[in-house]
């Protein structure tokens, strides 16, 4: 992935967010430490390097391990702000523990352990003194399947910014955020009832709303569509090109026309025989017609070929 | 819209480094103390535990002697424990198969409509008080023939390890793979045939750790044998059950309430004979359960 | 074994059958019902064992019952020599102890609970569990003797005084004995005893609630607090109330422990400091030499009283535990 790439292939973004000067600046000195704790000032100094203007997530030799097995080996990749990305490729490549490993949420698995690096913004994931809970709040996550809580609707949604201590305006921010979801229309009269006699689909639909009603830096969707029916899926598709904008989406896909539908840049997983055991890795990285329509890699085209259709 | 979204976004700059922002400095410091509090909370319990098995050893293990449990009373306490023994060997006679009989009705026998109710009864039958029982007893059996006894005491003792023995069974059973009785009806077994030479069997270990965990529970318990079984001396072993039988749980609360030093010691040699002989019957109640459960579901 | 059609299994059965003699399916017949017919017994038996100690309590206090009416509850004077038999200061105890132990062990166990299920690795959670059972298992005369020997002592001596000093002008924390038999001493025991009641079953439920759901708070950027409180907490709300009734049985139901540090006093007062009685603490320590006919009838009316409360308490753990279904997600 080359420095043109970045420059030429940048979309013009039409969020809010991006307009903002000072985010498009490439900073070569340490920002001045926002808590100004020593390890703050330390870690942001050490892990913010020169980075490409609108990369939100870099991988950098990113291997991951479950106690003595090697799920993922030599993933290096550029995500960029504001696009959607698609990771697609055959069951047990590692997608997903992949796209885990982006908001730490592969940190509950007791033997998981990473190499390499995974920097946000500059910043390694996984560096020390990195607050997970602050990870979390700038990186939501949508799962496969939908989990909402046992509560009311308006509770699912107004749950987590009420522990932000985002307390005014909660009703307006519920509701942006289920229009956001395109949930609101079916919602709006019922706030109060239950979200568990939702449909599969509203339910996953709640979710999504839940993880954007906090306003996070970036989205991951770990097969958001995988459990529910052709129309759901198809809402949740056209959600995703709403929500493109403003949130950096990964999403995680094992349909194909759905990567090819709403992702701009496809990243293509498959296993690799290293030594004995086959270990996920990363294939092929690219804007998703040139993986679909004329991808490099032979084995991404068998896939993408014996797939289709 | 535009001017609410910007006031967010004061509040969070995504590129900053990934530290602690907003009030999440705040929301650490109260879950952090809640946890050291569930912490402490485990250790409390974890130390009195400990405290109070300290206090029996070390002032039981000085009574301990060959004497001590082989002679009867004034000097030793073997009559105790044989009658002990005795009584709790009773009541599991009668307790067992009736708990056992009563999980298989659960397990196989009652459909929807009954299953409710009878699991009630065990449930009720389990929370009873141990002094309810023994007063039931008492105007059952001995004010009738005025005569207190062992037998009196093992059936109150029955009565509590029934729901036990029932719960533990009833566990075991439904571990047992729903294959194996359609393999047996396949086969044309009988039904019986095969809930008493297949399943049975399979959940044989599960039956043995309710016991053994029940006979534990009976030895330690002291208010049946108060009211019904408390005037023996201890002076010599009495193996008729129709007598008064010498216990171990009421010598200790006899001594208890006498205010004699010298009392205490052989309550605290006792307690400690008693508390060893209940851990051991956890224990290795514990290790047959992971053994039947390991070869159940292989 | 070759798969045959339908017709051909039908012919087999019925060519396997015929191999049996007409005598063994007498007795599998036979067997099939006898055992049921057993079975089914074994289960009523039960009902009528609970039912026959109703029955037979009540009525053992019906002499009592009859002579005193409802006022045993609220008379407090209980004087066997002169025939006069009040309750209400055993009754009183009773609420007070059990009281403390739910209301310092529930949370104390949840708790427990808490960091058994969510916090601790396995290998800790795999350590500590059954020890906090084992606490169970003590025999409660041995924990009774330990609290008049030791426990009693040490609250004497440091923890009666230190509250009465702070906060003696509240009429719970009187003047406190010299024996360290007393009502404090006694809800102190209880509340070890119901502590592994509430921990294991509280410990079942936290383990129970479904990861994903943990998953999906803590994805939303949440400390592990407002995981518990939001997520955990909230579905096993049923299952914790069904625990809490079950350790108040317990503590209800408690008679020997109880009577061993409690001081066997009948007067009806507040002070946790000063010897007091629990209903089934009097029972056992009066009944084996009760001397008349009313002084027993009183006994059992206590007697039935505690099992009209104990059974209440059950069934309502049990139709809490059912109404509100199981662990893992809240029905509305």
């Amino acid at each position: 992935m080359s420095i043109d790439d970045q420059i030429s292939g940048a979309r013009p973004t039409s969020n809010g967010r991006a307009q903002a000067p000072n985010r498009v600046r490439i900073r070569t000195t340490p920002l001045p430490a926002a808590i100004g704790t020593p390890a703050a000032t330390e870690s942001a100094a050490e892990s913010h390097v020169h980075i490409a203007p609108d990369a939100v997530f870099e991988a950098d030799d990113v291997g991951i391990f479950y106690g003595s097995k090697q799920a993922l080996i030599d993933v290096t990749m550029r995500i960029r702000r504001g696009q959607v990305t698609a990771l697609i490729g055959p069951s047990g490549c590692g997608k997903t523990t992949f796209l885990r490993s982006l908001n730490r949420m592969n940190d509950s698995v007791p033997s998981f352990r990473i190499e390499g690096q995974v920097r946000y913004h500059g910043h390694d994931i996984y560096g020390a003194g990195v607050d997970t809970v602050e990870v979390r709040r700038r990186i939501g996550m949508v799962f496969q399947k939908p989990n909402p809580f046992p509560k009311s609707i308006f509770d699912n949604v107004a749950w987590a910014p009420k522990n932000l201590g985002l307390r005014s305006g909660l009703k307006e921010r519920v509701e942006k955020a289920l229009r956001g979801a395109a949930l609101w229309d079916e919602v709006k009269d019922r706030l109060k009832d239950s979200a568990l006699g939702l449909s599969g689909g509203q339910q996953q639909r709640l979710c999504i709303a839940r993880a954007i009603a906090i306003e996070p830096d970036v989205l991951l969707l770990d097969e958001p569509a995988s459990a529910l029916d052709p129309i759901a899926t198809g809402a949740i598709e056209d959600l995703i090109h709403t929500l493109k904008g403003r949130f950096t989406i990964v999403i995680v896909t094992h349909n194909m026309q759905q990567a090819a539908r709403v992702a701009d840049r496809t990243a293509f997983f498959s296993l690799e025989t290293r030594g004995e055991k086959p270990i996920g890795t990363l294939i092929e990285f690219d804007e998703t017609e040139r993986i679909f329509g004329a991808p490099r890699d032979p084995r991404t085209r068998d896939y993408v070929t014996g797939r289709f259709g | 819209m535009s001017v609410f979204r910007r006031r967010a976004q004061e509040d969070f700059d995504p590129t900053q480094p990934l530290v602690a922002t907003g009030n999440l400095g705040r929301r650490h410091v109260v879950s952090r103390v809640i946890q050291s509090i569930a912490v402490a909370a485990a250790v409390a319990a974890v130390a009195v535990l400990v405290i109070v098995i300290w206090a029996v050893v070390s002032h039981g293990a000085k009574a301990i002697t060959w004497d001590f449990v082989t002679s009867g009373y004034p000097t030793g306490v073997g009559p105790y424990l044989v009658g002990t023994a005795e009584v709790v060997a009773i009541a599991t006679l009668m307790a067992m198969p009736i708990g056992v009989l009563i999980a298989l009705f659960l397990s196989e026998y009652a459909g929807r409509r009954w299953t409710r109710p009878v699991q009630l009864v065990l449930d009720v039958m389990n929370g009873l008080p141990s002094i309810i029982i023994a007063v039931f007893i008492y105007i059952l059996i001995v004010a009738a023939t005025k005569q207190q006894s062992g037998l009196a005491a093992a059936i109150a003792l029955a009565i509590i390890e029934v729901p036990l023995i029932a719960r533990g069974t009833q566990e075991v059973l439904r571990l047992v793979p729903e294959a194996q009785r359609e393999a047996a009806a396949a086969l044309g077994v009988a039904r019986w045939r095969g809930i008493l030479t297949i399943i049975l069997p399979a959940a044989a270990g599960g039956i043995v750790t309710a016991t053994l965990l029940s006979v534990a529970r009976a030895a330690g318990e002291t208010a049946p044998m108060l009211l019904l079984n408390s005037l023996a001396k201890g002076d010599a072993v009495q193996l008729n059950p129709l007598k008064e039988v010498p216990n171990v749980p009421v010598r200790i609360f006899q001594l208890s309430e006498e205010a004699n030093p010298e009392g205490f010691t052989e309550a605290w040699g006792l307690s400690l004979i008693l508390i060893a002989i209940i851990l051991a019957l956890g224990l290795g109640s514990r290790a047959l359960l992971n053994r039947s459960k390991r070869k159940l579901t292989r | 074994m070759s798969a045959t059609p339908p017709a051909g299994t039908a012919s087999l059965q019925l060519a396997r059958s015929n191999r049996q003699s007409p005598a063994r399916k007498r007795v599998d017949r036979f067997g099939d019902l006898a055992l049921f017919v057993i079975c089914a017994a074994a289960a009523l038996l039960a009902l009528l064992v609970i039912v026959l100690i109703a029955k037979e309590v009540i009525e053992g206090a019906q002499p009592a019952i009859s002579r005193f009416g409802l006022e045993f509850i609220t008379n407090s004077e209980w004087a066997p020599p002169l025939e006069q038999f009040g309750g209400k200061g055993v009754i009183l105890g009773t609420l007070i102890t059990s009281a403390m132990a739910l209301f310092i062990g529930g949370p104390v166990a949840i708790s427990i609970g808490i960091f058994l299920a969510l916090l601790a690795p396995v290998s800790v959670r795999n350590v500590i569990s059954p020890l906090v059972e084992m606490l169970a298992a003590i025999p409660s005369v041995i924990l009774g003797f330990w609290g008049l020997l030791i426990l009693g002592p040490v609250l004497v001596n440091t923890i009666e005084p230190f509250l009465h000093d702070t906060l003696g002008f509240i009429p719970l924390f009187g003047a406190p004995q010299t024996t360290g038999n007393s009502v404090f001493n006694a809800g102190l025991i209880l509340t070890i005893m119901v502590i592994p009641i509430i921990a294991s079953v509280s410990r079942d439920l936290f383990m129970a609630v479904p990861r994903d759901l943990q998953d999906g708070a803590a994805a939303l950027g949440s400390t592990r607090w407002e995981v518990i409180r939001g997520v955990v907490l909230p579905t096993t709300l049923s299952g914790m109330t069904a625990a809490c009734l079950l350790g108040l049985g317990r503590a209800l139901g408690e008679a020997i422990a109880v009577a061993q540090v409690i001081g066997g006093a009948t007067e009806s007062h507040l002070s946790l400091f000063k010897p007091g009685g629990t209903m089934a603490s009097l029972i056992a320590l009066q009944f084996p030499s009760a001397v008349s006919k009313l002084h027993t009838a009183s006994l059992y009316y206590l007697a039935a009283l505690l099992l009209v409360i104990g059974i209440a308490s059950n069934l309502l753990a049990s139709w809490v535990g059912q109404r509100f279904g199981g662990a893992a997600g809240a029905t509305r």
